[in-house]
């Protein structure tokens, strides 16, 4: 369990060589076998930009990224690499290929040249795991934001990936679509052992998470379980981020005299201490 | 008002023709094509009409449908008709005499000819777009064209093309109907006005429909990337195409029809 997946040291990578502005400079993280780690950061904070390098897309200007041992900057191992560690962007419209959903879902299994009886099965069970069996034979121009993502998750999760990496999967979801990714998203690493990287903006995703990574201008700022991020209010506010609602009501309640527990993120952890108060 | 467009023309259907393997039906239609002209006489045509219309039946499409298909083509017939009719000379007495026009007999038999094989193409070439969907109709001239890739021809990436082509078409459509709105709240006429300056209000709906596609284009490239897209080279299919004995069946059936049919301008040529 203790076995890292994910290595990224000291990081370093600007987008445009010519120009002194870095978009990472010097960020290292680690991440360990069937973890769920969320990635917190300010627009621009170089998140995406980390997340992408994770699997080849881009290669670093200084540092090491390793995957599984593998490093991305060797180029004999891309694919095995690609396979390892899936990704999901943002926009589902852009990242779907074929124009009936099981066609696409099986798009990565036939580049990597997996038998056709083989694909099948492995097709059904992406689909199945996703929640979109029923819609397979449909066109995905005709599904709704959130089926189309967990399209999208299927067809990576097709690869039999040993990590997920979200890039803000949820952020263009309308409420309802974005339950139904993470409760996908939460199957996959509790049944599946995938383990789950999530870029999001989202502060109640996060506090579901097991370890929250903070990142600002290029760097890891904060590491920690939820609970010791999210209590750090001043801190998380100053990098430009919300904390989850039912911190910020503790912080003022605290403010305000009323004597509360720390790392209190959710609310079901808010009602349950207000109850004992007022007990 | 753009989402009412249909891609393709394809009528869903679990018909005899539908299930036909689309290679051979897309080579029968060719041939169709080819009859059409080798089978001029008239008895010829009525038979390939014939055997059209008896596949329009198996495949269960409505009449209505070829009307539908044959509307956008209408002036050409037109146009074709009038130039036969009065531009074939004959031999005999021409049957009517105004000014510089003549009709000649020979003229009125070619106008007739000449419009029904055209209708009669674009009824054939229909069937094959309503009884195959655009993107088994990809596979089907990816799979045909195959033999040429021993020639560095790129056909893979042809077939990519065209269905990610056909994949966005929906997407692109939607996004211009948004950005169309978009322009029109802040008071672009584009409904109104002269055809230039309508031409030129579109301008500003082109353009960003341009960037966004472009965008588009580079993410899609990038998460095709993410799953290992490396080309057609050793690449598998989940759906592979193959002849059942029912495809070979109806192959020779249709074979022997066509036969029957170039036959029947050998034997009765004055027909």
């Amino acid at each position: 369990m203790e076995e890292t997946i994910l290595t990224a040291k000291d990081l370093k990578f600007r987008y445009d060589p010519d120009s002194p502005v870095y978009a990472l400079k010097g960020a290292s993280m680690e991440v360990k076998r069937g973890e769920f780690v969320a990635v917190l950061g300010a627009n621009g904070c170089g998140k995406s930009t980390l997340a992408k390098h994770f699997n080849a897309i881009l290669l670093p200007e200084a540092g090491t990224v390793l995957v599984e041992g593998m490093d991305t900057a060797d180029e004999d191992k891309l694919y095995d690499i690609r396979q390892t560690v899936g990704m999901v962007f943002q926009n589902p419209d852009n990242q779907i290929v074929a124009t009936v959903v099981e066609e696409d879902v099986a798009f990565a299994l036939e580049n990597l040249g997996v038998p056709t009886d083989e694909m099948r099965r492995r097709v059904d069970d992406a689909m199945k795991m996703a929640g979109i069996y029923k819609y397979r034979e449909r066109a995905p121009h005709k599904l709704s934001g959130g089926q189309k993502q967990r399209v999208a998750i299927a067809g990576v999760v097709a690869m039999r990936p040993d990590c997920l990496i979200l890039d803000e999967a949820t952020a263009m979801l309308d409420p309802r679509g974005r339950e139904q990714v993470m409760q996908t998203i939460r199957h996959l690493n509790k049944t599946m052992g995938i383990t789950v990287v999530s870029i999001t903006h989202y502060m109640e995703e996060a506090a579901q998470a097991d370890r929250v990574l903070v990142m600002s201008q290029g760097e890891v700022v904060m590491e920690g379980t939820p609970k010791e991020v999210f209590s750090q209010t001043e801190k998380v506010r100053s990098l430009h981020l919300d904390v989850p609602q039912a911190a910020e009501l503790r912080d003022e309640l605290v403010k305000a005299g009323v004597p509360l527990p720390e790392g209190i993120i959710d609310t079901g952890e808010c009602a349950q201490a207000l109850y004992e108060l007022l007990k | 008002m753009l989402r009412d467009i249909t891609i393709g023309q394809h009528f869903p259907g679990d018909s005899l023709v539908h299930r036909f393997d689309p290679r051979l039906k897309l080579v029968l239609t060719i041939l169709y094509i080819v009859l059409l002209f080798a089978a001029s006489n008239p008895l010829g045509l009525a038979l390939s009409i014939l055997f059209l219309a008896v596949m329009y039946k198996v495949a269960k499409i409505p009449l209505k449908m070829i009307g539908r298909s044959l509307k956008p083509i209408l002036p050409i017939v037109l146009f074709t008709a009038v130039l036969n009719l009065f531009f074939v000379t004959g031999q005999g007495e021409p049957l009517f005499q105004f000014w510089i026009l003549e009709i000649y007999p020979e003229g009125v038999r070619y106008a007739i000819l000449m419009s029904v094989r055209v209708m009669a193409l674009i009824a054939g070439t229909s069937l094959l777009t309503y009884t195959t969907s655009p993107i088994v109709l990809t596979d089907a001239i990816e799979a045909l064209l195959r033999p040429l890739g021993k020639l560095h021809f790129p056909v893979h990436e042809l077939a990519m093309m065209m269905s990610i082509a056909l994949r966005f078409i929906p997407t692109l459509i939607e996004e211009t109907d948004k950005i169309m709105n978009a322009q029109k709240a802040r008071g672009a006429m584009l409904d109104t006005g002269k055809l230039t300056e309508r031409v030129k209000a579109l301008v500003p709906v082109l353009i960003p429909l341009f960037i966004s596609a472009f965008r588009r284009a580079d993410e899609l490239a990038m998460a095709m990337e993410c799953r290992c897209y490396k080309g057609g080279e050793g690449r598998t299919r989940l759906k592979v195409l193959r002849c059942t004995r029912q495809d070979y069946i109806s192959l020779a059936v249709c074979l022997v029809c066509f036969g029957g049919i170039l036959a029947s301008r050998l034997l009765f040529p004055n027909f």
